[in-house]
């Protein structure tokens, strides 16, 4: 095919510049906007965070280089050792959705009538926006009239105040949080489901594998993909976790449900603050963790893109 | 098919199934069930102390129509549009280039701008929180919904040119060779070739991003206050503050506010979802 391409560059003399270069061009001409664009607004900030991590700045004044003070600071921060363990909470505990994901994602993948709508409305929840998520389950966890002190009731236990309670808290907005994110593992799951050879699935009933088995040894190796997206967005969304709290807790009780992001916002633009160096440090902090897994998804793209 | 088709099972399993099918779907969204109830209810049966009883009488019209007339909702509505809408299109204008770029052309630093606009999409909000903010301020576009659409656009843009990307690169090759030596200059090869073929993508992608942005809460409290500019997940917080006890009207907004994302999802479902799990199927 390459060969049939080449005259067309050769015949160059009498054409412009451009059409001689076309290909090598064409390229750049269509990336310009979107990675300048890009470069202004996400990429360049990344380092000015960096940059600002190292001053001190209302917002408003002028800003003082402090060198290393603010993580100096950081280190012996009550506040920000919470939200660092908070954080490690919620990416150990969201991972859940995986597997909850993938439970659904089998109990829901059959061919009965109205599966689809099934399907459709288990999925929900992920659509619908997380500030709505917060504002039920606020409701739902509520000591006075929450459905689950309702159901609690019923077995004559509680009433609890999860939101009200510095060592449930998180464990509450978490499980808030696990409510669209399994939904959207179910997803993933499905469609992968589908693509699963049925081949393999014959050839493995042969041989006898049943049930666990069979979803261990012949399903879930080929889900790989789909449980390859499901991590990688799970992770994100645990170290993302803000408009939850922001809602359901604010932070409280005594800044028990903080989390690094939430933190951050509080330090650099609530009423508390304004200390934009300091909330650029705790930033910078959230940023080197999530690296580690940027790193790690960006390598295994990377194999997979050699492998093609 | 995996696990064994319902068919093949036993009649007593059958049965099971079928009947667990609706209960597993009540329970899942339960929560969802429970606003819906409240946002029909009247005030008096919340000051009587009776949340769970089902209505004394429907005042669905009532509660939405004071969230529609009495508040400042609709506002927060067409904000919302004014910024889901702008963001969509030039999200798809950006990334139908660069996936177009990055997807047809091989040149050495491709895999590396690819992997920038990769790794960019993936980093915490917060490190872009400052800057960011303070370049809107600078650029006089703070508290507007300019100033959130350009900063959506340019952060979405990184996901997008994935999306993008990924779907041309799974387009027949031969098809743009056999164009070039028709001798078709490259951009009518954009769009006269690859842009028709790029439809089913550049719709679940729309989707997925107005969801998304629709969606957003962080940016809104960032980049924008008070009801001229701020988008409705913004707006509902506002509303929280101005009803706190006021659960029938608090459930109505929310539904209100959750409806538009629900509603195309509904209506481009198969593209909803073949966005989601783009990549996750090959």
């Amino acid at each position: 095919m390459s060969t049939t391409a080449m005259p067309i560059t050769e015949i160059a003399p009498q054409r412009s510049w451009y059409k001689r270069n076309e290909i090598a061009v064409t390229p750049w001409l269509f990336l310009a906007p979107g990675v300048l664009f890009f470069l202004f607004y996400v990429i360049f900030p990344i380092f000015q965070s960096f940059n600002l991590s190292l001053y001190r700045w209302d917002g408003l004044g002028e800003a003082e280089f402090v060198g290393l003070a603010n993580y100096q600071e950081l280190s012996t921060d009550r506040a920000f050792e919470t939200s660092l363990w908070n954080n490690l909470k919620w990416l150990i505990l969201y991972l859940l959705a995986i597997p909850a994901g993938l439970f659904i994602a089998l109990f829901l993948n059959q061919t009965v009538t109205g599966i689809r709508l099934y399907k459709s409305l288990f999925f929900f929840p992920f659509v619908i926006s997380q500030i709505v998520v917060g504002l039920v389950f606020t409701w739902f966890y509520d000591p006075t009239f929450g459905l689950l002190n309702v159901m609690l009731g019923w077995v004559g236990l509680g009433p609890i105040n999860v939101l009200g309670d510095p060592t449930l808290v998180t464990y509450g907005i978490i499980a808030a949080g696990l409510w669209p994110q399994t939904a959207y593992c179910m997803i993933l799951y499905l469609t992968g489901l589908n693509a699963v050879d049925p081949e393999q699935i014959e050839a493995g009933r042969l041989d006898g594998a049943k049930g666990w088995k069979m979803l261990w040894y012949i399903i879930i190796p080929q889900l790989k993909p789909a449980t390859f997206i499901a991590f990688v967005v799970t992770i994100i969304g645990a170290l993302r976790s803000f408009d939850l709290i922001s809602i359901m807790t604010n932070g409280g009780p005594f800044g028990s449900s903080r989390v690094l992001s939430f933190y951050m916002f509080e330090k650099a633009l609530s009423e508390y603050g304004f200390r934009m160096g300091y909330g650029a440090a705790i930033a910078v902090v959230l940023f080197l963790i999530m690296l580690f897994f940027i790193a790690y998804f960006l390598w295994s793209m990377f194999q997979e893109e050699r492998a093609r | 098919m995996f696990p064994t088709p319902i068919e093949k099972t036993p009649r007593a399993w059958q049965l099971t199934y079928q009947s667990l099918l609706p209960l597993a779907l009540l329970m899942w969204l339960l929560p969802l069930l429970a606003v819906a109830l409240f946002s029909v209810k009247p005030e008096a049966d919340f000051v009587g102390g009776g949340y769970w009883s089902l209505p004394s009488y429907f005042a669905g019209f009532e509660n939405y129509g004071r969230v529609f007339f009495d508040s400042d909702m609709p506002r927060y509505l067409m904000n919302s549009v004014l910024i889901t809408i702008p963001t969509v299109i030039g999200c798809v204008i950006l990334s139908s280039m660069t996936g177009f770029a990055l997807g047809i052309y091989k040149f050495k630093s491709n895999i590396w701008i690819f992997f920038m606009f990769v790794a960019g999409n993936f980093v915490p909000f917060q490190i872009l929180m400052v800057p960011v903010r303070d370049l809107t301020l600078d650029l006089g576009l703070y508290n507007t919904k300019t100033g959130l659409v350009l900063f959506h656009i340019a952060f979405q843009t990184g996901f997008c040119t994935l999306f993008m990307r990924n779907f041309i690169r799974a387009l027949p090759f031969p098809l743009i060779e056999a164009a070039r030596v028709e001798g078709v200059s490259e951009w009518r090869i954009f769009w006269y070739v690859v842009l028709p073929l790029m439809k089913p993508a550049i719709a679940a992608m729309s989707v997925l991003i107005f969801t998304f942005i629709w969606n957003d809460y962080f940016w809104a409290v960032v980049l924008t206050q008070g009801a001229e500019s701020q988008p409705v997940t913004a707006g509902i917080t506002s509303f929280n503050a101005q009803y706190r006890a006021a659960y029938h009207l608090m459930s109505a907004g929310s539904i209100v506010a959750a409806l538009p994302p629900v509603a195309m999802f509904f209506l481009m479902q198969k593209h909803f979802i073949a966005g989601l799990t783009l990549g996750a199927v090959k």
